[in-house]
């Protein structure tokens, strides 16, 4: 079970003015149960690229395949394919329209068919997964708060009981709590339920606490594709294209410039406390 | 999917046609589609054919560019093409199938109307692929400025066409991200009956007249942020200046009138 993308090219308006490469010769392979971070700056062709993978937007040119199924075969069930490959889009309170919260939720799972008390059993789930108690269901979801609005979106999704789950800047313009609250939800979600998520961002930061591979875009094509600390040890590189690595990083580039013996690998605060605890460890032993 | 529209749409590029005023563009589209329908008989269409094509070739806007805005008028194109081609009485009768007969004059009333509708298009989307909203409005406001005095609020009025035109594109990439997320919660926009589909569109139009309405609200909060109180006393950053070319233009267009006019009253 995975998704395999095999030279994907997306042209916008071909053959205009407006002609623009959103994507140039994309080769993926996106594992079951991975957990990826997909970074890049503005207009990098990261949320095109996501639009891809449940065919929402069809390629120019190049291959998809899910689970080993060409998606663009004639007669592949797209809408088979989008309840399995779960998208939240960019703000995504703003596709609320119900009366209220709960038959929001519902409207994805109705959608593949189910009956209107399975479908309510399992919004129940997706809001108190998205951390969202019963007193909300009844309520209008144009009355909550921005970050509220938004998990009731990410639960319409959930909802959905998604395979893979693609989230498109999932924090952004939401305060520094309510990013870790939500980040948190889908680090727990990918934990409890093996789900594959896809994060896409553009910080480094938020993306190295929790995720286990980093695919970096840069306009239209993969720059670069590892494992975080891989793909930090280019963090020269990743400034000339807009990005930044996360501020460890940079603090143990320069540590160990300065001559101090800790890793510089290290991506998060907590890996970088331990390696310089035992950088000092091991000093005081020699002396 | 929602791209294809181009009526009203600017292409940017390197023109004459695009430098020109756009007071000169307004009054030329006019004189333009007034033209047309002082034509009688096809010396007058072969005139302004050679008119448009000249038009459109100094424009530098791609010709299947300017096509594409045909599609969306093809249905009126069609109904019209019919109804002329059947309906219209004549002397002779060319064809007939049962009570429906085409007649000569049917065929050449239908044929001459349908070129005037596509030239009439061609027309009026050439000026505003080469002219940008803004240009358009500015023009718009200083050549209908005389109403001011009969208190007719042109400021206003311009003012709100080019909020609407600006908005145009806005609300099409809007659209087609609230279809894209909706779909991707199972929507089905293509299938089902006529009653279905309307059903179907609830989960796209109710988002849409939110975000609409929040984005007004938004627009006229920085408006007034800014101290906008209406074309009182109001100047321009770039007025319109008419330059040698424009005369020019002008000219042109006199001349294209009066071809226009000799060959209806001589021919």
């Amino acid at each position: 079970m995975s998704i395999v993308l095999e030279h994907v090219t997306y042209t916008y308006s071909p053959d205009t003015a407006y002609e623009i490469h959103a994507l140039k010769d994309v080769n993926l392979e996106i594992k079951d149960g991975q957990f990826i971070g997909l970074i890049g700056h503005t207009g990098s062709g990261k949320s095109t690229l996501v639009q891809h993978l449940n065919g929402l937007v069809k390629a120019t040119s190049g291959h998809i395949y899910f689970n080993g199924e060409d998606i663009y075969a004639p007669g592949y069930d797209m809408r088979k394919l989008r309840s399995k490959v779960g998208l939240v889009f960019q703000y995504p309170e703003h596709q609320l329209f119900e009366v209220d919260v709960l038959s929001d939720v519902c409207f994805g799972p109705k959608n593949q068919g189910l009956s209107q008390e399975e479908a309510q059993k399992r919004a129940r789930e997706a809001l108190r997964m998205v951390g969202l108690s019963e007193e909300y269901e009844k309520q209008s979801p144009f009355e909550l708060s921005g970050g509220q609005k938004r998990r009731v979106a990410i639960a319409g999704v959930l909802a959905m009981e998604p395979e893979v789950l693609i989230l498109d800047e999932p924090t952004a313009g939401l305060d520094p709590r309510g990013r870790d609250e939500i980040l948190d939800e889908i680090s727990y979600l990918h934990k409890e339920r093996g789900i594959t998520v896809i994060l896409v961002s553009h910080s480094m930061e938020d993306v190295a606490k929790y995720v286990e591979r980093i695919i970096v875009m840069n306009q239209g094509e993969v720059l670069h594709d590892g494992a975080p600390r891989e793909v930090f040890r280019h963090y020269k590189e990743l400034e000339s294209v807009g990005l930044a690595a996360p501020q460890v990083t940079y603090i143990m580039h320069t540590l160990k410039e300065r001559g101090f013996d800790a890793d510089e690998d290290a991506t998060t605060i907590e890996e970088a406390k331990e390696t310089i605890l035992e950088a000092f460890r091991k000093k005081g032993k020699k002396i | 999917m929602i791209r294809d529209i181009t009526l009203g749409q600017y292409y940017p590029a390197e023109s004459i046609l695009h430098r020109l005023d756009p007071r000169v563009k307004l009054t030329g589209t006019v004189a333009f589609l007034v033209g047309l329908f002082l034509i009688k008989g096809w010396p007058g269409y072969v005139a302004a054919t050679i008119f448009l094509f000249i038009m459109i070739r100094i424009s530098k806007v791609p010709f299947r560019f300017i096509v594409r805005g045909l599609k969306t008028i093809f249905i009126i194109l069609l109904i019209t093409l019919v109804f002329n081609l059947f309906l219209t009485p004549g002397d002779r009768i060319l064809v007939q199938i049962w009570k429906l007969r085409i007649t000569d004059k049917g065929l050449y009333t239908a044929v001459f109307m349908a070129v005037r509708l596509i030239y009439l298009i061609i027309g009026s989307s050439l000026m505003t692929l080469t002219t940008t909203p803004n240009d358009l409005t500015d023009g718009l406001e200083t050549l209908l400025s005389p109403l001011k005095k009969i208190h007719v609020p042109v400021h206003e009025i311009s003012m709100m066409m080019s909020i609407a035109l600006r908005f145009i594109p806005i609300l099409l990439e809007e659209t087609d991200k609230i279809m894209k997320a909706q779909m991707a919660r199972g929507a089905d926009f293509e299938h089902g009956n006529l009653i279905q589909r309307a059903k179907n569109l609830v989960p796209l139009l109710v988002p849409l007249f939110i975000s609409a309405f929040r984005r007004a609200n938004d627009l006229a909060m920085a408006m007034e942020a800014r101290c906008y109180r209406g074309g009182e006393g109001r100047t321009k950053m770039k007025p319109l200046i008419y330059a040698r070319r424009d005369y020019f233009a002008y000219g042109i267009l006199v001349l294209f009138l009066a071809v226009i006019i000799a060959l209806r009253i001589l021919l």
